[in-house]
């Protein structure tokens, strides 16, 4: 079982930062387009070589992401996905692999689930972190039921547009990773990269020495590649979603998402 | 300056939390517009100049004050409590919703946002925004529902002819919840060019307190009346809640007056018990959604469940937290009417007092009907016309005619 000490997410990274190297992380969604594909998914993942998977749990109405997340949010549902389902998910994936997995969702499934059965059961179940989007650490010391525990990591958000008195705060609550938007918006690929990653991400390790993660609009080799020199970590997420969308009803999209992942995976382990 | 001292706990706190609820839960990369957006309401609140303008433009544009009518007829008919209907379907573009969308259109406009975007359900809120951009000259595009276009589609015309882009939201179950969804998305990607006039007393702060501070005039007013005519405060206050902008209006001013009873209406939809409704303090949970922490219809997996009510302003599966606060201090009485008492409503006043309301309005009017003849008949009840049903003839007369 995963303890407050000892962490995949922590290891994993340090392991990389040894080696010179940067995290590759993959979001898929959980349960898109069907828990038994979203198993094997997570196998093509770990074949293509990605060092942390981001889990989404769908949610009914997902305001931070773009058409495709949305959409697989909406298969995921409809082909019966829940946060306990979820967390068999990563019950089963954990009895073959130790890759570190952070869930990736919004509070209001948590919060029905409960937030502390929540945090023990997703620890217990093999999951190293937890993304909550419309989380900020501002409500969750406000609330006294949304306290954190420490079975997960907490992975933060930081903005371009976050006020530069803000992200020292961020920096300091932050656990695991730090995930950086590299661009205003909603999740969803994009052909030209937000300029100035690498500034950014250095702004924000004068803060903290969690290592910093860089996501939202990356869908090439060479994109990845580019934040790989900046970050320690490079995170796509809708470019794979939109493969599992494509072959949807193709029984074998594992494959095809573990054949997309893999030039990725490569041009980031090549800087 | 306020008609009324305020010594309730002069809420939201500085998080925007009315108790428990509210808040601001939102992605980091919202954070940053909505402390612009609080910081300058709290600097135009209190600039003479921003509130003589808005003031100017509630008399001159907007039609302030509404009258406070005496429904005579109608009172007759229900043999109780004296009837008194706020008028806000008096108002420029017809309902309360201008009352906000031009507080916050000043607010833009002095945050020098070049763009204006807005969701809508029944289309007034949207009307309102497209009619006060055109007013200062701003573009301005609304998210509306598809489901809700179709039900209400003169209003998508007159946004149109206001020269407003309309987009049809083809998510989900495609009404209002889902327009905010992607109002809030527009804002993400655009928010330093873009102001986003939220329409009701909702999502994350600072919108609840401001929604409600710009629409709280309407029960400055009716106090003011009622004290003119009447010598004295009404008894009950009723008002329908959807995210509960009209009814925090005309309540807030009240809040502090003991003997004055509030009554908030929800959607029934087809009744309670079906499940097809949106009463969100009848079949409801405490949660999270857009923003907010506030008594939702979910399922045992926190997935926002269908809501279903004849009126698109009113269905809507989260209530506005201030309410979520007034009715766990059990200030606010919260209660709903479905379809058929709203449309039974609607009819009535109609053909007793020769106004046609807006079935969200009809609501609230259900509840008079309910109440009314059980209360003596020296007792007082106000009751907020938030607006008035042009936009709905066309459905009712499916149903009526």
């Amino acid at each position: 079982m995963t303890t407050a000490t000892t962490n995949r997410i922590d290891s994993t990274f340090s392991a990389l930062r040894s080696q010179g190297k940067a995290a590759f992380v993959a979001y898929v969604c959980a349960g898109d387009p069907d828990m038994a594909r979203s198993l094997e998914i997570l196998r093509a993942l770990e074949q293509a070589g990605v060092d942390i998977i981001e889990l989404g749990v769908p949610f009914s109405d997902p305001m931070a992401d773009g058409i495709v997340n949305q959409m697989a949010a909406h298969r995921a549902l409809e082909a019966g996905a829940s946060l306990p389902g979820v967390l068999g998910l990563v019950r089963n994936f954990r009895r073959e692999s130790e890759l570190p997995i952070v869930l990736f969702t919004y509070l209001n499934p948590v919060y029905a689930y409960g937030f502390e059965a929540f945090h023990h059961e997703a620890a217990a179940a093999g999951a190293d972190g937890v993304l909550l989007l419309d989380l900020p650490p501002d409500e969750s010391a406000r609330n006294a039921e949304l306290h954190e525990l420490p079975d997960l990591r907490h992975i933060r958000l930081i903005a371009p547009t976050t006020p530069a008195d803000r992200v020292p705060m961020l920096a300091r609550a932050s656990e695991g990773f730090i995930y950086y938007v590299s661009r205003e918006g909603v999740t969803g690929a994009q052909t030209d990269l937000a300029e100035g990653i690498a500034d950014n991400v250095a702004a924000i390790k004068r803060h903290t020495d969690v290592p910093v993660a860089v996501g939202f609009g990356i869908s090439t080799p060479a994109q990845a590649a580019e934040v790989a020199r900046a970050a320690d970590g490079v995170v796509v997420g809708s470019a794979i979603v939109r493969r599992v969308q494509e072959h949807a009803s193709d029984p074998d999209v594992a494959r095809v998402v573990g054949d997309f992942v893999k030039p990725l995976v490569d041009a980031v382990k090549s800087v | 300056m306020s008609e009324t001292q305020t010594p309730l706990p002069t809420l939201p706190d500085e998080g925007g939390h009315f108790g428990t609820f509210g808040g601001r839960f939102v992605p980091e990369t919202l954070v940053a517009a909505l402390d612009e957006l609080t910081a300058e309401y709290f600097r135009a609140k209190e600039d003479p100049a921003f509130q003589a303008e808005l003031d100017r433009l509630l008399q001159e544009y907007v039609g302030r004050p509404t009258p406070l009518y005496f429904a005579e007829r109608w009172t007759e008919r229900l043999g109780g409590a004296r009837i008194y209907l706020k008028r806000e379907d008096l108002l420029h573009t017809g309902a309360h919703k201008i009352n906000n969308a031009l507080g916050q259109i000043l607010l833009a406009k002095r945050l020098g946002k070049e763009r204006i975007i807005a969701e809508t359900g029944a289309g007034q809120h949207g009307v309102a925004t497209a009619t006060v951009s055109a007013r200062f000259g701003l573009k301005c595009r609304v998210y509306m529902g598809a489901v809700d276009m179709e039900r209400q589609h003169l209003n998508v015309v007159r946004m149109r002819l206001l020269g407003a882009e309309v987009v049809g939201v083809e998510a989900g179950q495609k009404t209002l919840k889902e327009a905010v969804n992607e109002a809030l998305r527009d804002w993400v990607t655009n928010v330093r060019t873009t102001h986003y006039i939220l329409g009701s007393a909702l999502g994350p702060h600072p919108y609840p307190m401001m929604v409600r501070d710009f629409h709280r005039v309407i029960g400055q007013e009716a106090r003011r009346q009622l004290l003119e005519r009447e010598e004295r405060l009404p008894d009950l206050l009723v008002a329908c809640v959807g995210g509960g902008s009209n009814s925090i209006g005309l309540f807030h001013p009240f809040l502090n007056d003991a003997e004055v009873r509030m009554t908030g209406v929800e959607a029934g939809g087809h009744g309670i018990r079906h499940g097809e409704h949106a009463a969100r303090f009848q079949g409801g949970k405490l949660g999270v959604l857009q923003g907010t922490k506030t008594w939702l219809l979910a399922n045992a997996d926190g997935q926002i469940e269908l809501t279903h009510s004849v009126s698109a302003g009113l269905d809507y599966a989260a209530v506005g937290p201030e309410h979520a606060y007034l009715q766990s201090e059990g200030r606010v009485n919260y209660t709903y009417a479905t379809d058929d008492e709203a449309l039974a409503a609607f009819r009535e006043l109609c053909e007793c007092e020769g106004i046609i309301p807006a079935l969200e309005s009809s609501h609230a009017l259900a509840e008079v009907r309910k109440v009314a003849p059980t209360m003596g008949k020296d007792q007082i009840i106000v009751v907020n016309l938030s607006g008035r049903g042009d936009k709905d003839v066309e459905q009712a007369s499916r149903y009526l005619l």
